[in-house]
């Protein structure tokens, strides 16, 4: 049954071994075979995945699971283990320019999160960090989409600057920036319109922003839930703008989330934000061995 | 030789192009096991006529006992039809009624949309611009007030103009949420009171970029609310949505629509043949650029 836990996955070959008291390759073959479904199952790039495998099998055939009296739980720690090094240390951190104020573009594809998670990082800077951002309205497309950032701009009690629907979001990011200055803002967050990766316009618009405001920080905001497009997505936004690391949206959810790995091992981009909610208050900073464990099952 | 043989690596290669559509690691490798006796026992050699075997195949798989028509809507001819629309958090749910709001007007139906999601900063506005676009009446209460409530009036408000369709709109949620998912049976008990046969179809929104979680969505929605079909947004990007087949033979839920873009007219009837073509399209172009070598 698809969503088991690697444990249980490895209960039946572990059985086997233990009546017969040593491991052979052929076991470890067995059990790596269960750990590359659980990874799959979990969503994790069918290539990433492949890497991995050959890595964890490398160190399984070696003595530190062929000789251990619990070989299943020592593969188990050796598939964490390579898991939570891929996804790198802690790094909740947010850009600080020398000169204020900071820059932030949020970008990625439709309906990923990007508009609720500006709030939510605007509200975390204020509150944690004790600073006064502004919010930046640059979906021109969306219907309602300067609406939304407004609404949540009332609710924080905090700026947004917008110039319509007609303006060029080009434009939008300059002035805002001129007004953020004059107001004595520290941190600036621009919403973008989503787009799709292979959307060349799009994208474009997005250089010519990046060109014209000079960001300390572009956050690529993705859906936790993606499966195996996430490194098709991710590639193009990195190489497109050299992003600065990424939030994972909607991981209140049940989702395994290994799009996660898959991301991380294309761009080598810390994850740094997951969103836990649709509240202005549940952004956390992001675990990398919680999320090892939970694309694991355990 | 001009064509590729059907040996061990075509087959992995298939797995490869089919896993990375999101087809799902089971249904893939049980797939490939049944292609493989399937080739053995009519002796196929090229791989032009496998692909062929696999076309056929998949699309079995997507029928299931059922024949064809199963994509097409199921209204009422007299009266009020109601279809409600659900799904999680930025699917597409709010663009894919804009969208079928402005195909069915375009049919000569008369259109009411309602506003039921009354939690989501701007949603309302943006639904409104949608009828806007569509030119079709949308009936909303304030932002915050009772989903239900706002569909009730959506119901009155139709019946007394007389309208052929009305299309419900609801706040995404994450089928983990219990309270949210009460909430959707809720609503979906008042249309059932207040309009008999009602809803005449419940359209679960997927976005085409998610993985395996979808089909934990597609069995949690359907036990809250019984969907009757789906639409399959954002196949315009490179993601090719192929969860929808392990949803199909295992939930028995066709795909009615898939949604192709952000414009009004990015919304079209799905269609089994080339929805599975695109899953090993990239296979065949493969193969076509070596051919061409
Ligand atoms: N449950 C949950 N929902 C979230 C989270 N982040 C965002 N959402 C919801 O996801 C949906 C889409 O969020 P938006 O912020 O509008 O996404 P977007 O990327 O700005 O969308 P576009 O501008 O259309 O591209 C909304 O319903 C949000 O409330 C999260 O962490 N958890
Ligand atoms: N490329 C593409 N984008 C789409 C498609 N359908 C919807 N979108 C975009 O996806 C984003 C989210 O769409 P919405 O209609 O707001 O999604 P929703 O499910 O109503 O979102 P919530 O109400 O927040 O849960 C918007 O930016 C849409 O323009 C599609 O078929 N293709
Ligand atoms: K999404
Ligand atoms: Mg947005
Ligand atoms: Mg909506």
């Amino acid at each position: 049954m698809a969503f088991e836990g690697l444990a249980e996955r490895l209960q039946d070959t572990i059985k086997k071994i233990t009546g017969k008291g040593k491991v052979s390759e052929q076991d470890v073959k067995e059990m790596t075979r269960e750990v590359r479904l659980a990874l799959l199952e979990a969503d994790v790039n069918f290539k990433v995945v492949k890497d991995l495998i050959n890595r964890i099998k490398k160190r399984a055939v070696g003595q530190e699971v062929m000789e251990s009296l619990t070989p299943g739980q020592q593969v188990i720690k050796v598939v964490k283990e390579e898991l939570t090094e891929l996804m790198g240390g802690e790094q909740s951190k947010i850009a600080v320019a020398d000169r204020s104020p900071t820059v932030i573009m949020m970008v990625g594809l439709q309906g990923a999160g990007k508009t609720t998670t500006s709030g939510k990082l605007a509200n975390l800077l204020r509150k944690k960090h004790n600073r006064n951002p502004m919010l930046v309205a640059c979906d021109v497309y969306r219907p309602a989409a300067i609406t939304q950032l407004q609404t949540l701009g009332k609710q924080l009690d905090m700026p947004v600057f917008s110039m319509g629907t007609d303006a060029n979001p080009v434009d939008i990011a300059v002035k805002a920036i001129e007004k953020a200055k004059e107001q004595h803002r520290d941190y600036v967050i621009i919403d973008t319109a989503g787009r799709l990766h292979v959307d060349e316009n799009l994208m474009n618009e997005l250089i010519d922003i990046k060109d014209e405001v000079n960001p300390d920080e572009i956050l690529l905001v993705v859906d936790a839930m993606t499966g195996q497009d996430a490194v098709n997505v991710a590639k193009s936004f990195d190489e497109t703008l050299d992003i600065t690391g990424v939030v994972l949206t909607k991981l209140d959810g049940d989702t395994r989330g290994g799009a996660a790995l898959s991301i991380k091992a294309v761009t080598g981009k810390p994850i740094k934000f997951a969103g836990m909610g649709e509240k202005l208050d549940q952004l956390e900073p992001f675990h990398p061995d919680r999320m090892a464990s939970r694309i694991l099952g355990m | 030789a001009r064509y590729r043989k059907v040996d061990e690596d075509f087959f992995e290669e298939l797995e490869e192009v089919l896993i990375t559509a999101d087809v799902g690691v089971m249904t893939v490798m049980d797939f490939v096991d049944e292609l493989k006796m399937e080739v053995k026992r009519r002796n196929i050699k090229e791989t032009e006529e496998v692909k062929a075997v696999i076309s056929e195949k998949l699309v079995d798989i997507y029928y299931g006992d059922e024949e064809d028509h199963i994509e097409q809507l199921h209204l009422s001819t007299e009266g009020l039809s109601v279809i409600l629309v659900v799904g999680v958090n930025g699917v597409g749910k709010t663009t894919s009624i804009g969208k079928l709001a402005h195909r069915l007007k375009q049919e000569g139906k008369h259109v009411v949309l309602a506003a039921g999601d009354t939690f989501r900063a701007g949603a309302i506005e943006q639904l409104e611009e949608w009828g806007k676009r569509a030119d079709v009446e949308v009936i909303k209460q304030r932002e915050g007030s009772d989903p239900a409530a706002v569909i009730y009036d959506g119901i009155q408000a139709a019946k007394s103009r007389h309208a052929d369709v009305l299309i419900c709109d609801t706040a995404g949620r994450l089928q983990n949420k219990v309270n949210l998912m009460n909430e959707l049976a809720k609503v979906k008990r008042v249309i059932e009171r207040e309009v008999p046969g009602a809803p005449h179809e419940v359209l679960l929104v997927l976005d085409a970029t998610t993985g395996q979680n979808a089909l934990s969505q597609a069995k949690t929605f359907s036990e809250a609310t019984d969907v009757t079909g789906i639409i399959l947004t954002k196949l315009d990007g490179t993601a090719k949505g192929g969860i929808v087949l392990a949803i199909r033979n295992e939930l028995n839920i066709p795909v009615k629509y898939v949604g192709l873009g952000e414009q009004m007219e990015d919304l079209q009837v799905f269609d089994p043949h080339a929805f599975v073509f695109g899953l090993f399209a990239d296979m065949v172009e493969e193969d076509e650029d070596k051919d061409n070598e």
